[in-house]
């Protein structure tokens, strides 16, 4: 099991004729998803590297029976793109996109809570369930089938905390970058909620930044609700207060949303936590 | 993005927000000019910075002359501010704001940030105004009011009387408040702000809402559909390499410490400087080459690092996803050639295309350092930084 995604998933791409989309759509179906379609308004009707395109995402739906949408739609763009699968009634939406607008993001929000789609990123490698469904622009190759869960505001630190886990042997059941925005789809909380309810996940791994209190949360979340062990390491201890640290939600503004008090909190509520990023898999192998 | 308070106070007129008239100048002359013209007998002559706590550093100063205000101009251009928010170096004041006084009956405070907890944006009021309101927030948080804004039914009055009246304000003022608060509101959405803060918003002893002071954040990702809010961008308040850097789509800070970094990804890129830190090393810089990274681009991020003399050593931590490994080997030896690297260069590889990109390495003859893995890369680049 997993969650999220797995082999039965249907996957189209919006924004599939683009160059980045078009790569990863067809890295995502070289590692065995199903790709049943993509959306570029004015381009329906063709067949591009063998993968038909519709006008419309709710064309692609219907005629697909398409259950995940990966959004790779200029970031001007991107938030109609996410409303339109909403609309089209697609259960998961993966937004890659990167710089939204975050007033786009509100009204997103706003209509996602009214719908029954779940959104995860933007800004966000995507999920991956290792050897059944990948969505997103993560390196396949370094994943294995296991039962560890990966929770994540950064990309390449998840590639990192992957990679750390796969040496040792110890496989993954989903891995899922949630993205760097401020206001994004898909919580911590709800990962670590889903990752709890997954018979075939035993234990958790929680990459956390500097900025916000989306890890203070979920570490009271935990302290409250979960059974399964949690190993997290938080980026950012070396950062300057006021400081933007690429990611747009990566600054410290307070006292309450630096490394160390979020360290502090989760170590309080019962985390295991990794001081460095390379502590990472030895912590999640001592917890097992 | 910031602008200064004067450029804030000017698009806030635009919204039928009350300020009070006012005009920027760049020497003391020109302060004069723009006091004669205001009229009346009592002038605010204001440094233009963008950072909070100017009065308590010294450049906000209360002038009951024309004299006075000339010489405070004198005063405050060209000097050295420094406050909580500009660190110890303090920054240059270029430009100062002279502006006619009030008589001020109370000093409150009204904002609106974005609340990340609930996704929306959220308007807060106190009656505890002119002071540090992050203080206040801490200490008293019963003593700020807050109110979400469902973006879909935008502002509307009730949510204004709730603040006004909950900071004790009544009849005519009230209205005014609430005028105010909307107009406010207006502008943080129409103009995709990130931060619309007034500390402090005045009622004066005539009874009208002024914003005395104002700071506007603008979210950098909307700035592509405000040409007229990119305009205002100064660049003297920027970090030249920060603003080179953007250019090639690099994200860029300089930081103090002495081993560069060039990593991609904003998450890998602070976890490399704080696995530094723990190694007893300090990192000079964040960099995160991004995902569409170039030779090119890495040969310039390369070329800003150097920039910084401190450097003594590099240290490359590439995790390839969308960033190939054998493009990142390629700029470096490029770099190393155009640049006739000196500094120990660590490199750690892995992930897309990472036998590639070693075997570019490995075959450039360049004096590179190849590091396992994140660790290893971390105490290689303390160690070679140290022994520079």
């Amino acid at each position: 099991m997993s969650i999220l995604v797995n082999r039965d998933s249907k996957l189209i791409t919006i924004g599939l004729t683009g160059k980045q989309g078009t790569f990863h759509t067809l890295q995502s179906r070289d590692y065995g998803t199903n790709v049943v379609g993509g959306v570029t308004p004015g381009k329906g009707g063709m067949i591009h590297e063998g993968i038909p395109v519709f006008n419309s995402t709710f064309q692609a739906v219907n005629e697909t029976g398409a259950n995940v949408a990966m959004i790779f739609v200029p970031p001007k763009f991107a938030a109609d793109s996410i409303l339109e699968s909403i609309d089209a009634g697609v259960e998961l939406i993966v937004a890659i996109t990167e710089g939204i607008p975050i007033n786009d993001m509100i009204k997103v929000r706003a209509a996602l809570s009214r719908s029954n789609s779940r959104l995860i990123g933007p800004n966000c490698p995507g999920i991956i369930t290792p050897g059944e469904c990948k969505v997103g622009i993560m390196p396949g190759h370094i994943h294995m089938p296991g039962n560890v869960g990966v929770i994540s505001r950064s990309g390449t630190l998840t590639y990192e905390a992957v990679y750390q886990l796969t040496q040792r042997d110890i496989g993954q059941s989903t891995c899922v970058g949630i993205g760097g925005d401020p206001v994004n789809g898909t919580s911590f909380i709800d990962c670590l909620d889903l990752f709890e309810k997954d018979p075939d996940t035993e234990a958790v791994i929680m990459i956390g930044e500097i900025g916000g209190n989306a890890e203070t949360q979920a570490a009271k979340w935990i302290k409250d609700n979960m059974n399964k062990p949690v190993v997290s390491f938080i980026a950012g201890a070396s950062a300057p207060k006021g400081k933007r640290m690429g990611h747009a939600g990566a600054i410290i503004s307070g006292g309450d949303d630096t490394a160390e008090a979020k360290f502090k909190v989760l170590e309080q509520c019962g985390v295991t936590i990794a001081r460095s990023p390379a502590e990472l898999g030895e912590k999640l192998a001592s917890v097992l | 993005m910031n602008i200064h308070e004067y450029q804030a106070k000017a698009l806030m007129k635009d919204f039928n927000i009350s300020v009070l008239d006012g005009g920027v100048a760049k020497t003391p002359e020109d302060a004069v000019r723009v006091a004669k013209d205001l009229g009346g007998n009592i002038w605010v002559v204001k440094a233009q910075i963008h950072a909070g706590g100017r009065g308590k550093g010294g450049g906000v100063k209360l002038a009951k002359s024309l004299d006075e205000v000339e010489q405070h101009a004198k005063d405050i251009i060209g000097m050295q501010l420094i406050t909580h928010q500009t660190g110890p170096e303090g920054k240059k004041v270029n430009q100062v704001l002279v502006e006619e006084g009030c008589d001020i009956e109370h000093e409150y405070y009204v904002g609106i940030v974005l609340d990340r907890d609930t996704g929306l944006p959220t308007m807060m009021a106190s009656r505890e105004g002119g002071v540090n309101i992050e203080e206040v927030a801490h200490e008293t948080p019963e003593k700020i009011i807050k109110a979400a804004i469902d973006p879909s039914t935008g502002f509307t009055p009730y949510i204004g009387r709730k603040l006004a009246f909950g900071i004790g304000l009544e009849g005519d003022t009230m209205k005014k408040c609430v005028k105010f608060l909307q107009g406010l509101y207006n502008l943080y959405i129409s103009k995709d702000c990130s931060v619309a803060e007034i500390n402090p918003l005045v009622v004066t002893k005539q009874g009208e809402v002024i914003a005395l002071d104002a700071k506007l954040n603008f979210d950098d990702n909307a700035l592509f559909r405000h040409p007229d809010i990119e305009e205002l961008r100064d660049h003297t308040e920027e970090s030249a390499q920060e603003l080179e850097a953007g250019k090639y789509g690099l994200s860029y800070i300089s930081l103090d410490g002495n081993i560069g970094c060039l990593v991609n990804g904003a998450g890998l890129a602070m976890g490399t400087m704080d696995i530094i830190k723990i190694y007893g090393g300090e990192p000079a810089n964040f960099l995160d080459v991004g995902g569409g990274a170039t030779k090119e681009t890495v040969e310039k991020a390369f070329s800003i690092i150097l920039e910084d003399k401190n450097v003594k050593a590099i240290l490359v931590n590439i995790f390839g996803g969308i960033m190939k490994c054998d493009i990142i080997a390629e700029g470096i030896i490029a770099a190393a050639k155009s640049l006739s690297l000196s500094v120990p260069l660590i490199v750690r590889l892995e992930g897309t295309n990472v036998s590639l990109g070693k075997k570019l390495l490995a075959e450039s003859g360049l004096a590179i350092t190849a590091a396992d893995d994140l660790a290893d890369a971390a105490k290689k680049a303390v160690e070679a930084a140290k022994g520079a």
